[in-house]
């Protein structure tokens, strides 16, 4: 008779709370659920009052979808297709140099001993505090000097002299690997070039595609870099292009703005759907050092 | 012997770092702070002026703006971040089928590419056709008109519809809206933390009688308090570096009321090419973020839990 109660009680509080979350999920969700929806119509049924969450007739929204679609990817003047080459030729080459240059450098870090690793490694994270803003205007005289403007390299070049973050994640990572490993491929002949290849990076594996990740997403996203340093339209990245697409257009048609901006989502978001555990591990890995 | 030898292999194994290190952050924060003293227009060579830069910098009425308004900005969207980061992480840190699907909707817009961001909000805050009004004037809508004509006037206007992004005021809330949809990150951090917290002290104080709001004062927030000064102090560090959402939907408008401290010093570096104007406005801004990284740590001395003592 008593425990009826407790029962509904926990049950309504958990009603209550599906209801909170829900309403809270519903904030974080509706703009992209929005842009979405805008990207489907035509332009005129994108502007009306009350907004209509489908196009009518609701069975003609592919036939919408490709129309605003495609026309933004063979927009005259703003040539999406080249952007997004651009993109993912930054991003792979990015992902490549950070992912190679920051496990060479950890191994250094957090496998050997030598006299000046424990300041140097000081000096690393000591950089992780330096904003953005004091080193853009020398970044952009360096990399005119070195002839890199005008070129996509001052987008992926740096990302193969690694990266404080990255080198201190994957530095925590090697740490955890028993260094019983290390001896046993010594034994076996193995030098220090052996141990990195055979043993450290093969073990981890899971560290590794957490660096890979995060700067995909980072170079994938970045606008001030390419905003910085990119001189000529060929160079344009589609974060840049997307942004040249609203600039240049005296009335916006907010459908097409909605659709090249689901455009530029959707490759990050799918990663992001396949890979969400990756993402928040390396997340939590940055956040609760201690 | 032995040693240099040692030396000179790890120096090699860490030399993508130290070379990158070198070329594109310690030699740049030294040419910022050479150029900060000197007289720079950029296609000339610098001329040294001394402390004429951070003498000019006292006297520039946009200087003193720029900082108002990124202190503004920071006062309201850091407190609001943490708060609502928090509250969302205890939400979601309850046992509950289908919370994963809501943590990932929480989570996803940390991942929206900036440019993305910005550009969905410029239309949701389109003052005539966005969302966000049609959803406020319907509310409006709904009230009797006794009860609307009794409301403050700041209500009266939100609810009418303002134009967001051309109007100040509204459109320093509008960014502050958005800084707050980008609390992803910072979520998946505090619920990480949240579930370090060993679960005998929150039977403890269930046994002490402490209902879910007393365990969360007395249990999780003492317990999560490192992870949420670590957040406050990258908060601290990001805030004023604020430059694409609004340099993308408002421009630094209307009238430079969204014209924030790294906006202006892109606009002196690489708008105007005054190179030592912009470095003294760099190297100003380095020592604002450190003091008030200093303070931050200073202030949370008597505040946060260190479980390692």
């Amino acid at each position: 008779m008593t425990r009826a109660p407790v029962i509904s009680r926990a049950r309504s509080r958990r009603i209550l709370l599906h209801a909170v979350l829900a309403s809270i999920a519903f904030f974080f969700a509706a703009p992209l659920l929005w842009m979405l929806a805008t990207s489907v119509k035509p332009v005129d049924q994108a502007m009306v009052t009350p907004p209509t969450l489908l196009p009518v007739p609701a069975s003609k929204t592919p036939a919408f979808a490709a129309e605003n679609y495609s026309a933004v990817w063979n927009d005259p003047a703003i040539d999406f297709p080249l952007y997004f080459r651009n993109s993912l030729i930054v991003a792979t080459l990015s992902v490549i140099g950070m992912t190679l240059s920051s496990a060479v450098t950890a191994y250094g870090f957090a496998r050997m001993d030598w006299r000046g690793r424990k300041p140097l490694f000081f000096i690393l994270l000591a950089t992780l505090m330096i904003p953005f803003p004091v080193l853009m205007l020398p970044q952009y005289l360096i990399f005119a000097e070195l002839g890199w403007i005008g070129s996509l390299k001052p987008l992926w070049v740096p990302a193969f002299f690694a990266n404080a973050f990255n080198v201190f994640l994957l530095r925590q990572f090697y740490m955890t690997i028993p260094r019983e490993l290390d001896e046993a491929a010594t034994i076996d002949g193995c030098g220090h070039w052996g141990i990195f290849w055979k043993v450290i990076f093969p073990l981890s594996r899971p560290a590794l595609a957490v660096v890979a990740l995060l700067q995909f997403t980072y170079t994938w996203n970045d606008f001030v870099g390419p905003l910085l340093f990119v001189a000529h339209r060929d160079q344009f990245t589609l974060a840049l292009g997307l942004q040249l697409f609203q600039s240049q257009a005296g009335f916006t048609p907010w459908n097409l703005l909605m659709a090249a901006s689901t455009m530029v989502v959707a490759p990050v978001l799918l990663l992001f759907l396949l890979a969400e555990r990756v993402f928040t591990r390396g997340l939590t890995a940055g956040g609760s050092r201690e | 012997m032995k040693h240099t030898r040692a030396t000179l292999t790890g120096l090699a194994w860490v030399s993508p770092w130290l070379i990158g290190c070198l070329a594109f952050t310690l030699l740049p924060v030294a040419m910022t702070l050479y150029f900060s003293f000197t007289d720079y227009p950029i296609l000339e060579r610098p001329l040294w002026t001394g402390l004429d830069n951070f003498k000019a910098l006292l006297t520039d009425p946009v200087f003193a703006l720029v900082l108002k308004n990124t202190l503004i900005y920071a006062a309201l969207s850091i407190p609001l971040q943490t708060v609502a980061a928090l509250a969302v992480a205890a939400l979601l840190n309850n046992p509950l089928k289908g919370v994963g699907f809501y943590r990932a909707a929480v989570f996803v817009p940390a991942i929206v590419p900036t440019v993305a961001c910005a550009m969905i909000w410029y239309w949701l805050f389109n003052g005539e056709l966005g969302l966000v009004n049609q959803g406020l004037r319907m509310v409006g809508g709904l009230l009797p008109a006794a009860v609307a004509s009794a409301l403050p006037e700041g209500l009266r206007d939100l609810l009418a519809g303002p134009a967001w992004l051309s109007t100040s005021g509204w459109a320093m809330a509008a960014l502050v809206v958005v800084s707050i949809w980008n609390i992803g990150q910072s979520v998946v951090i505090y619920l990480a933390a949240m579930q370090d917290v060993p679960k005998s002290l929150y039977e403890a104080a269930s046994i002490d009688g402490a209902g879910p709001v007393r365990r969360f004062i007395t249990v999780t927030l003492p317990g999560v308090s490192p992870v949420v000064l670590f957040n406050v102090v990258t908060g601290l560090i990001n805030t004023w570096q604020v430059f694409a959402v609004p340099y993308i939907m408002t421009e630094g408008g209307p009238d430079r009321s969204t014209l924030f401290y790294s906006m202006y010093l892109y606009q002196a570096g690489f708008i105007y090419q005054k190179l030592g104007y912009a470095g003294a406005l760099a190297w100003v801004q380095f020592l604002i973020i450190m003091a008030l990284t200093a303070l931050t740590f200073a202030i949370s001395r008597n505040l946060v839990l260190d479980r390692s003592a």
